[in-house]
Formats: C-alpha cells, structure tokens, sequence
C-alpha cells in the first residue's frame, strides 16, 4: 500500500515517513480517500457509531476506576459513583445513554446498508465484518447489563443465560458453564466483568478496524448506487469523488454537533429515558429470590425477544423454547447472507422496482413492531402479531432472491445524482 | 430552556409510557427541587419518622446536608442520633437486619433509591393511603400496597382513616366525595379520628418528605440540568460554525 509514496522527504514527518508509512496512511484513508459527493442524511451514523465507541471506551475506563465487580459491592460502587466520585453521575449517564446511542446509530446505519444495497458485490465482507461488530455488540451489551447488578440486571441475564439451557442435551451443562455456578452468582458477575472491559473492547475494535480497512478498499458506496471508480478523471481520481478529508471530516462535524445536541439532552435531562434506558427495578439490588413481576430485556434486544417468545408450539419432540431460540438465532443469522439474497442488477432502492420498496417498508416496520411487543408483556392479540411480524421479517430475506430478480427496476444514470 | 428541552422531548413521549406501575390509580406529585424549605422539612420528616426503621445506606449525612443548605452543625445536633455516626457516614440505623426480618416478615427495604425505584407518585399515594384494618398484625393495610408489613408511622399526624368501601371498589379507587363528613380522602378513606394535622397540612407533609426522597434518589439532578443547560447552549452555538465551516469548504463541490 505504502510503497516507496513519500520516502526520502526533508524534516520531521519525512524521517518518520521513511520509517513508518504515516503519511500514506493518512492518505489512504483521509485526504485522498475518494469519497462519492452524494452522502445524504443516512452517511452520518457511521462516523457516529465511532463516536459512541470511543464514548463507550473513555467513560468505561473511568467507571471501571470506581466499580467494584463483586455481587456485595457492585451494586453500592454504583451509587458511590453516583454520589461520590467526582462528576461520577455524568460518567455514568454517558455510559449508559451511550449503550442505548450506539445501538440507534448502529440500526440507522445497518437500515442505510440495506436501503442502498451497500451490501453488494464489492462489499461483502465490509457488510460480514459490519454484522460482526454489531453481534460483538449485543454480546457487549448483555454483559454490561449484568454489571450495575439490579433486579433488572439479574433477572434479564437469568432469562437470557436459559436460553442456552434450551439446547437438547447440553443445554443445562451449557448453562452452567457460562454462569460458572448454579445459578447466576457473584462469579458470573466477575467473569461478565472481565469479558465487558477486556475481551469484548478487543474484538469489537479490532473489528471495527476491518470493517474500515475493508471499506476503503473496495470504496463507499452511496445513495445511487453507482460506482464512482468506474469514471475517473486523468489523474485517476473518481469524478463524482471528493476527498474524505477535509470535505467529510467538516460535515461529518455538524452531524457530530447535532447528535451530541439529542445526546447530551438525554444524558443531562432524561438519563432514565422513560425508564427504557435505565429500567426502574435496576434500582433495586439484585435478589436471587424475588423475580420481579415483569422482566423486559433493554430495547434494543427487544425485537428478537418478541420472535422468540413468538414461537409458542413444540416441533420434532423439541420443546417451543429450543424453537424460539432457533428463530432468534436465525433472525440474526440470515443478516450475514444478505449479500447473496439479493438479485437485483441494481445496488440503490431508488432504481428497484416497488416490490423492493414494500418489502423493504414490511421488513422495517415489522421490526419495529416486534420491538414494541418485546417489552409488553405477552397477550394472545401480542403473540399473534409477533408470530406475524416474525414470518413477515423472514419473508423478507427468504423471497428476496425472487422478487429482486422478477420486478423491473428503472434505469441507472452513469454518474450519481444531486 | 428547561421546558424547550421538553417541547423538544415531547415526540418521544409515547416512550415513557413505561410498562410498570400497579392497577391503583396514583395520585400525581409534582416534585420542585429548588424548593430548599421543602427539602429540609422533608429530611426532617424522613429523620426522624423513617429511620428509625429503614436507611438511606448509600446517602451520606454531609452531602444532604450540603445541598440542602442546612449547617453542619445544625444537622449533627438534629438529625443524627446515634453518637458514633459522624456527617461524613452514610444515614443509617442501628437496627439488626435480621431481627427486623422477624419484627416485620421481611427487613425494611434501603430507601434511598426508593423515589426512583417506584416512582414519586407511588410514594406520594401509598404513604397517604393507610386505614385501619384490625386483621393485619401493625391493625392497618394500605390500598397500593395490599398487605404491607409496615405500620402508619405517620398515624399521630394524619389521623385514623377507615375504609367504607369493599376491597374491589377500594382497589379501583374511588374518587367521590362524601358529604357529610367533609373529611373525604378519596371517596372510600375517611378520617375518623382526626390526627394533629389538617388534610392539606398533613399532604404538605408527605409532599415534603417525597420532594426529600426524590431529591435522595438522585442527588445530582439539579447539578445535571443546570450543566445540562450549559452543554445545549455551547453545542447550538458550535453548530453554527460547524455548518458555516461545512458550507466554505463545500462551496465548491458541484
């Protein structure tokens, strides 16, 4: 990549250049990373899905400052932090409202993929490494919840621990091997603990950084579809591309500038977020002896809680729980393949024909439907419109081979538009 | 600015129709934490009518006492009892958690985060929701927490309430006033014996003590929004030349 670009130069960055390729990299990936000229709205929650991690990270190292990880501590370090710790409360709120942000961004960002079909033919493995990031995640997140160690905290890691319980013949050693004990325990809190701060951070970083290093090699795509590489000017610079830095880096800052403006009056004003981002039985300690009346995971898990708690009939001798986590599973699962569901000859929904476009609607709306119904608690009306939303969610990705290749999609101009 | 945050929030507000809360409509509590007069009755109330059984294990004496502007002094000679508690400790009893296990069924629960744990409305309803009820072993019950294992501790204040209505109705909360006594708590509680305290003194009362525990809940509240306020204000100005400084360099791209 590097080569011989920028060796033998006088001064400073010309000695570290000739030792280390600092400039090239900052051209590769900034100053002349060719970006299309046509980012609208959508392009922002990228860079913002960086933001919230390096939140996420900073926050978390002075947390971890003040946390006590143990079932007798964790609890009491919390509110110490509250209370005690030097803008402690703030640290906190960011965190927590940080868990919540990045999961908003990282939907709007996944939902822009699948819009433009960012998906597709170069791009595979940046959306593979992308699906990755986003399961590293929830893992992340699960593990983060156990650690304030409240009722919510430990009632919505018991529900999720027996999930794996579920699973004919091992399950129940399964199950305990992930908890380390009977039950979930102050070793179980540990291990999370370590896995949270440690383990997860390393994957997800180092997967974010391929998810990058593999997107600027193959280059962004963008609301047209279009690929810019294909018409360069002489000096092989893309015509409808403009250097990353400093045209996006400046946009990208009022995106920032906006986001921190939802953000921060969240974090300032409503850190509970209608008890959606802190759920009020969290303020009681964990007790392993009274189950609270209602457990509802946190709601970015909730649409697939709904699916799972959707499949309500026993199949082949397995009982309907094994079901449901198959489905969940698969719900996830099927994301990965994307790239090689759809069939259409063009990337952008803007040039599908409108069998894309209802599909596209049902699958989001059907998503969001699901989330609602994952935190209420389950009637027989909500489970049968989850079992519906859930069929509707798969027929998405199932028929999408078909009608991606049936409908006739509208031409695409050679070079992007506005 | 505080409410043009909150015109601003208010499209998120079919989210905080959170998914807890009992059957029993509460009443409403409007908390003002600017109010110091309030809070520092209300410590006083929970000092000395609360603690005597439950803690506020995770607040310390000192930092209520900052925030309420009440002097050190004044909070050592008051309101804490036990000599070998200094300002700077977390507010708690000297009651042996496992005996208190066996004086009331279960201990009496840290009331620190309570204000947050059930909401204001539910303390604010169910601490002024106890009538006499001869079966129950402290000869009161409470209608949004049927068959508590806490008596009225706040009895000799409000008076001695009973209950004309049956047990479905009184679950639904009946909101009618009866017109002969003029005493009417919600219809089904009426005072029968009156306590030193008149009905809206004695509301006053409980509005002290829950605008105390909400404060107690969330001791920064008031830090965050005024910071809060500061942080908006810098972000709207920074936008301002974020969007100009986009527009410059952007003026040339066609």
């Amino acid at each position: 990549m590097a080569g011989t670009r920028n060796k033998g130069n006088p001064g400073l960055m010309g000695w570290i250049d000739d030792r280390f390729p600092a400039t090239a990299m900052w051209e590769d990936h900034l100053s002349k990373y060719y970006a299309p000229k046509n980012f609208n709205f959508w392009y922002f929650f990228g860079s913002l899905a960086l933001l919230v991690l390096v939140n996420q990270i900073l926050t978390g190292i002075w947390l971890t400052m003040s946390y006590n990880p143990s079932a007798e501590g964790a609890f009491a370090s919390v509110e110490y932090i509250m209370r005690d710790v030097e803008y402690g409360w703030l640290l906190r709120y960011l965190h927590s409202t940080g868990a919540s942000a990045f999961f908003v961004v990282v939907y709007l960002h996944m939902l822009r993929g699948i819009m433009y079909g960012s998906y597709r033919k170069p791009r595979e493995l940046v959306w593979i490494f992308g699906m990755t990031i986003y399961l590293a995640l929830m893992a992340e997140a699960f593990m983060g919840y156990l650690l304030p160690w409240g009722q919510m905290s430990y009632w919505g890691a018991q529900v999720i621990i027996s999930l794996f319980g579920a699973i004919p013949v091992i399950g129940p050693d399964l199950q305990q091997w992930i908890r380390g004990d009977f039950l979930i325990s102050g070793i179980t809190l540990n291990r999370f603990f370590a896995l949270h701060v440690i383990a997860l951070p390393i994957v997800i970083l180092a997967l974010v950084v391929l998810h990058i290093i593999a997107l600027h090699e193959v280059g962004s795509n963008n609301p047209d579809g279009v690929e810019i590489k294909d018409k360069k000017d002489e000096n092989g610079v893309p015509l409808d591309g403009i250097p990353f830095h400093p045209y996006y880096t400046v946009k990208d800052i009022v995106g920032v500038v906006v986001f921190l403006f939802v953000f921060c009056t969240v974090v300032f004003f409503f850190p509970e977020g209608g008890g959606y981002f802190l759920e009020k039985p969290n303020f009681e300690p964990a007790n392993g002896l009274k189950t609270p009346a209602h457990i509802a995971p946190v709601w970015y898990f909730t649409p697939f809680y709904a699916m799972l708690r959707a499949v309500t009939f026993p199949m082949f001798g397995l009982d309907a729980k094994f079901w449901g986590v198959v489905v969940m599973g698969a719900a996830i699962a099927i994301l990965f393949v994307l790239p090689w569901l759809d069939r259409s000859p063009v990337k952008s929904i803007r040039y599908k024909g409108w069998l894309s476009k209802i599909w596209l609607v049902i699958f989001a709306v059907s998503f969001v439907i699901l989330g609602v119904l994952g935190v209420l608690p389950a009637t027989e009306g909500r489970t049968m419109l989850s079992q519906i939303c859930t069929v509707l969610y798969f027929l998405f990705f199932l028929l999408m081979p078909f009608y991606t290749r049936m409908e006739s999609t509208k031409p695409v101009p050679e070079r992007v538009t506005g | 600015m505080k409410k043009f945050v909150i015109t601003l929030l208010m499209a998120l507000a079919p989210m905080t129709a959170s998914a807890a809360g009992g059957t029993v409509p509460l009443d409403s509590f409007e908390g003002d934490l600017t109010d110091k007069a309030s809070l520092q009755r209300g410590m006083q109330t929970f000092v000395n009518r609360c603690m005597g059984c439950h803690e506020a294990g995770y607040q310390r004496f000192e930092r209520s006492a900052q925030d309420l502007g009440i002097p050190n002094e004044l909070v050592e000679q008051y309101l804490i009892f036990d000599p070998e508690i200094k300002i700077g400790q977390h507010m708690t009893n000297a009651m042996p958690t496992d005996s208190a296990a066996g004086w009331f069924g279960a201990p009496p629960p840290d009331l620190t985060l309570e204000a947050r744990l059930r909401g204001p409305d539910w303390v604010y309803t169910y601490l002024r929701s106890f009538y006499q009820d001869e079966t129950r072993p402290w000869g009161v019950n409470n209608v949004v927490f049927p068959s508590v294992g806490m008596p009225n501790v706040l009895e000799d204040l409000q008076g001695k309430v009973v209950n004309h209505c049956t047990p479905e109705e009184l679950a639904h909360g009946h909101d009618e006033i009866d017109p002969l006594t003029g005493k009417t708590m919600g219809g089904c509680l009426v005072i029968d014996e009156a306590g030193s305290q008149s009905v809206e003194e004695f509301d006053k009362t409980v509005y002290d003590l829950v605008n105390f525990m909400t404060y107690m809940a969330e001791p920064s509240r008031l830090e965050s929004e005024s910071l809060g306020t500061k942080v908006l204000i810098f972000l709207a100005i920074l936008f301002v030349f974020a969007f100009a400084l986009k527009k410059e360099y952007w003026k040339d791209v066609h």
